[in-house]
């Protein structure tokens, strides 16, 4: 049987519980219970949804465990939960040093935190927002959003756009707010059922009036909240998702020296630090007297960059062919932005060694100074003339000197943290020496050398790190919580409420029906009635 | 100017003070002799709003100074964050009393507004030029939007502690007036810490230790670390030594793995805060002879549960949307143009998801499986300690990237 006719006539779908046409409860008979426990949610006004009627297949189980909102808090509550344990020690992201192998991490951990921490790193703790079973828990809540909204909003729809008047009187009685008069009152209900009207209207409600009935309503639209804020989660997570799809998405990091231009991986542009500075604030800017025991407080980190852009990026092998794009300073919170790319300041090494300065000496001549030497640790020149017929070779250069198991020298990084030289100086007479600069010293090869180099201050540079970012989903997220918020506002700054009087078999029938907020729809249905000097007093079922 | 701000603060404070004194008159004094008790009610309970709404004002003109002092809104580290809270919490109480005209209602949310605002003045109170990170206005437009949510957020809390002090049963013993005792003498360990501290720290009774961490000063030199302890000490950094002594000798040792600096003198400041709000409670049961929870039932008689309930969830439906808007949607819109992204799962950020995620689920079991009452309440409860967490615990135990620096 897949319909149910009500004694009105009326035929209604399958898993409809009131009928919608006499607002009768449909299935009393066949159940058997007492009107009271019988009568359904009025949420829906007993409107037929999928997952109260269907629970056979497998997919109607699915369906039904996806639109259940005992299952929604769950997920809630393990999230929750899961976000809080995330939060016990830093995340992978977040721990203090730089630490790059995964041998490195679990150590971490480890020595960090002893035993616990052990266990943390071991269960995936450090990685928690990213693990397979979070995503899990986040597309759960996804895919119950969507169901659920699927299963209700028909429901609601009919609920709400068929207001119900003149109601089969055990609709009237099983509201949860319902009071009647006794049969004996002296109530003429011509004159009474306006007189509510006028009042409620004053109130605020939209009447629905029919010769012995009344209903009114209020803030019907607020219904829709919850819908329109689930839509805008929906959209939200959709945004989240969209930033996994290639193009999207980017995150570089790159850090640039002052004068350099650097390529941004992953895409054809260039940037250059043209200079980097950091300010502090002065005391006369600040607004009281601090005691910084010799600090300073910073006012800017500012990178002043210009972005280029690759003119050949889609010929491989072709030389690069830089055009400026864009051109100003980056500061923290003020980012560059070029069409979707954003660089941020987010980073700064200042006080690099840049380059080291030498004097070169004639030892034959008392020591004479008789020229200068620069040597660049990013791009040193392999022979620079330093005076007149007097020639300096790089020979060899190691960036960041260790001393190789072979016994050989070897540069740990291609960072200039300890620079190594070994130079040759050619006199004009062509008298070659070797001379090997290293922390600090020089140190030369001949026993009676003819020049010595003196080390003079160096060049400080400031690197700036720049991080690059596209993010072409941001849009959809902002927009996402856009309709998040509308619906949350239009849901919880007004409720619904609806307020029946109804006159039949002598007596003046109240009832009411809200979806939140049960206490204000008494006090409002007790101050009518006191007003209309009604004899009726209203019962609430169950707690308020 | 900023002479001018704290002294508007500090009248603000007593100002709070006279008029929950007045609130505690106006609703236990009804039974008084020779009284008419609606005509008491309305009169001391009229006089507390006045004052409660002075002292907002004052708090308002705080605000507007040192914000002009300073050039920023004054929520830049935690003295200020926590005043301005404060001062959400009494907006958010007059919106709510405008709407309900409860008297009572001021008897429990002033006094919890002079709590928040008391542990505010734990804090080093400078102002102090912002760094570039925090040089945003979408930062201040998200610090206070989150600040007001969290505000009214705390009204729901207090609603729903009266809530359950109104019907938890007095009458026997039972797991409810236990967690209710639980939860008030943890409100009074607060009161116990503010007052300790404030007391201290005007004694000067400090006790500095040596630790064996070693440290790099401004000037490049290494030296041993040194904590100073404000309070008496209890409990000792593990393997410190005495620089300078303080008024007692610490009991015992923190054990070694309280890593960090401070990790040993926040223990010892736990201590302390337990242990006077022990007393705290323990002479209040004296002086009462009952429970506390009976002894504030006195003070809720008459009201009924249901305005209770309602006004507890009136205030955390009005302040869930402000707090999404604030403390997850403008705090997104911040980070992405600070640091390019809109979430990390930074500590904070985290925290304030779960403050959402709980009221999200409040709201649910309300909504759809008919959680009023009592088991509301608890929420509101839950959610006001969820809520303390991300402020206090995550900013000086766990240290993110929002972390201030302080106590
Ligand atoms: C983190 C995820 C979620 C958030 C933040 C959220 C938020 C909300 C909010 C704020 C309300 C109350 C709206 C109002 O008072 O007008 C609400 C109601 C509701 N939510 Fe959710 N929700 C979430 C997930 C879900 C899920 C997964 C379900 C699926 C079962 C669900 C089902 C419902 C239902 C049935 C209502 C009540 C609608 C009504 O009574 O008219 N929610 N939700």
């Amino acid at each position: 049987m897949d319909v149910r006719k009500c004694e009105c006539g009326h035929t209604n779908p399958v898993g409809t519980m009131l009928c919608e046409s006499c607002g009768k409860p449909v299935d009393f008979q066949e159940s058997g219970q007492p009107e009271q426990a019988a009568f359904p949610d009025m949420r829906y006004e007993g409107m037929a949804r999928r997952s109260q009627t269907y629970s056979r297949t497998i997919i109607d189980r699915i369906w039904n465990f996806f639109s259940s909102v005992k299952i929604a808090i769950a997920l809630i509550l393990i999230t929750l939960i899961a976000s809080a344990v995330g939060t016990i020690f830093p995340q992978q992201d977040y721990i203090p040093v730089p630490v790059s192998t995964e041998a490195d991490i679990a150590r971490f951990y480890g020595e960090t935190y002893g035993k616990i921490g052990e266990i943390y790193y071991a269960l995936g703790f450090h990685n928690l927002y990213s693990s397979w079973w979070f995503k899990t828990l986040l597309v759960f809540i996804g895919t119950s959003l969507v169901i659920c909204s699927l299963d209700r909003v028909i429901p609601l729809y009919k609920a709400l756009s068929r207001p119900r008047l003149n109601q089969h009187l055990s609709f009237l009685k099983g509201q949860k707010l319902y009071g009647n008069s006794p049969e004996e009152a002296s109530i003429d209900p011509a004159a009474a059922l306006p007189a509510a009207a006028d009042f409620l209207a004053r109130k605020g409600y939209r009447l629905f009036r029919e010769e012995n009935a009344l209903l009114a309503e209020k803030a019907r639209f607020s219904r829709w909240g919850p819908y329109i804020n689930h839509i805008g989660l929906i959209i939200f997570l959709f945004g989240v998702l969209l930033r996994s799809i290639p193009g999207f998405y980017l995150d570089q990091f790159v850090w640039v020296r002052e004068g350099q231009t650097v390529s941004i991986p992953e895409t054809p542009y260039y940037v250059k630090n043209v200079a980097y500075k950091t300010e502090y604030w002065d005391e006369s800017e600040m607004p009281e007297k601090l005691n910084l025991n010799g600090g300073a407080i910073p006012k800017t980190y500012q990178t002043d960059a210009v972005l280029y852009v690759n003119k050949n990026a889609d010929l491989p092998g072709a030389k690069p062919e830089l055009a400026e794009v864009a051109k100003g300073p980056i500061l923290v919170n003020h980012p560059m932005i070029y069409e979707d790319l954003a660089i941020y300041q987010s980073g700064v090494k200042e006080m690099e060694l840049g380059a080291l300065n030498f004097a070169v000496l004639d030892r034959k001549a008392g020591n004479k100074q008789v020229g200068s030497l620069k040597l660049d640790l990013y791009a040193p020149q392999t022979e620079q003339q330093v005076a007149e017929g007097i020639t300096v070779r790089v020979l060899d250069y190691f960036p960041d000197f260790v001393m190789g198991n072979d016994g050989k020298p070897a540069t740990k990084t291609n960072q200039p943290n300890n620079p190594m030289f070994a130079l040759e100086i050619a006199s004009a007479e062509g008298v070659k020496e070797k001379l090997v600069y290293v922390s600090g010293t020089v140190i030369s090869d001949s026993k009676d050398p003819r020049y010595a180099l003196e080390v003079k201050m160096p060049d400080f540079i400031d690197i700036s790190g720049l991080m690059v970012r596209k993010d072409k989903a941001v849009p959809v997220i902002y927009f996402g919580a856009l309709i998040f918020m509308v619906g949350v506002v239009m849901g919880t700054y007004w409720q619904h409420r609806r307020i029946w009087v109804q006159w039949e078999n002598g007596r003046l029938h109240l009832a009411g029906h809200t979806n939140k907020n049960w206490f204000g729809l008494r006090k409002e249905m007790e101050l009518l009635i006191a007003k209309m000097n009604w004899p009726v007093t209203l019962v609430q079922k169950g707690k308020s | 100017m900023i002479t001018i701000s704290n002294w508007l603060l500090n009248a603000a404070f007593i100002l709070y003070v006279c008029s929950s004194i007045l609130f505690v008159v106006a609703v236990t004094g009804k039974q008084w002799s020779g009284r008419d008790p609606r005509e008491h009610e309305r009169r001391f309970g009229g006089l507390a709003y006045i004052l409660a709404v002075i002292g907002f004002l004052s708090h308002a003109g705080y605000i507007v100074t040192r914000w002009i002092a300073s050039g920023h809104s004054p929520t830049s580290n935690m003295f200020e964050f926590m005043a301005f809270l404060d001062f959400c919490i009494i907006f958010a109480y007059l919106i709510l009393y405008r709407i309900y005209r409860l008297t009572v209602l001021g008897a429990f949310v002033i006094p919890l507004g002079i709590l928040m605002l008391g542990y505010a003045y734990v804090f080093p109170k400078e102002a102090t030029p912002l760094i570039p990170a925090l040089q945003s206005y979408w930062l201040q437009i998200h610090v206070t939007t989150a600040a007001l949510g969290e505000g009214i957020l705390s009204v729901g809390f207090a609603a729903g502690l009266m809530y359950l002090v109104r019907t938890v049963p007095q009458q026997g013993k039972s797991r409810a007036n236990l967690w209710l005792e639980i939860v008030l003498s943890v409100v009074l360990m607060l009161v116990g810490f503010i007052v300790l501290d404030s007391t201290f720290s005007r004694l000067d009774q400090n006790t500095v230790f040596q630790l064996p961490t070693q440290q790099m000063t401004n000037t490049g030199q290494v030296v041993n670390q040194q904590v100073t302890y404000t309070l008496p000490a209890i409990v000792a950094p593990a393997g410190a030594t005495i620089v300078k002594q303080g008024p007692m000798n610490p009991l015992m040792e923190a054990p070694t793995w309280m890593e960090g600096k401070d990790a040993a003198r926040k223990l010892n400041t736990m201590i302390w805060s337990i242990l006077s709000g022990l007393v705290l409670y323990g002479g209040l049961r004296l002086l009462v002879r009952k429970r506390l929870g009976a002894a504030l039932q006195r003070t809720v008689e008459g009201i009924e549960p249901e305005l209770l309930d309602e006004i507890s969830y009136r205030a955390i439906a009005i302040g869930y949307p402000v707090f999404t808007l604030g403390a997850l949607i403008f705090a997104m819109i911040w980070a992405e143009e600070a640091w390019g992204r809109f979430w990390g799962w930074d500590p904070k950020e985290t925290w304030a998801f779960i403050v959402w995620l709980f009221y999200s689920a409040y709201l649910h079991l309300r909504l759809s499986r008919g959680w009023v009452g009592e088991k509301s309440a608890w929420m509101s409860v839950i959610g006001f300690v969820i809520i303390l967490i991300t402020l206090v615990v995550v900013n000086l135990v766990i240290a993110g990237l929002h972390s201030y620096a302080g106590v």
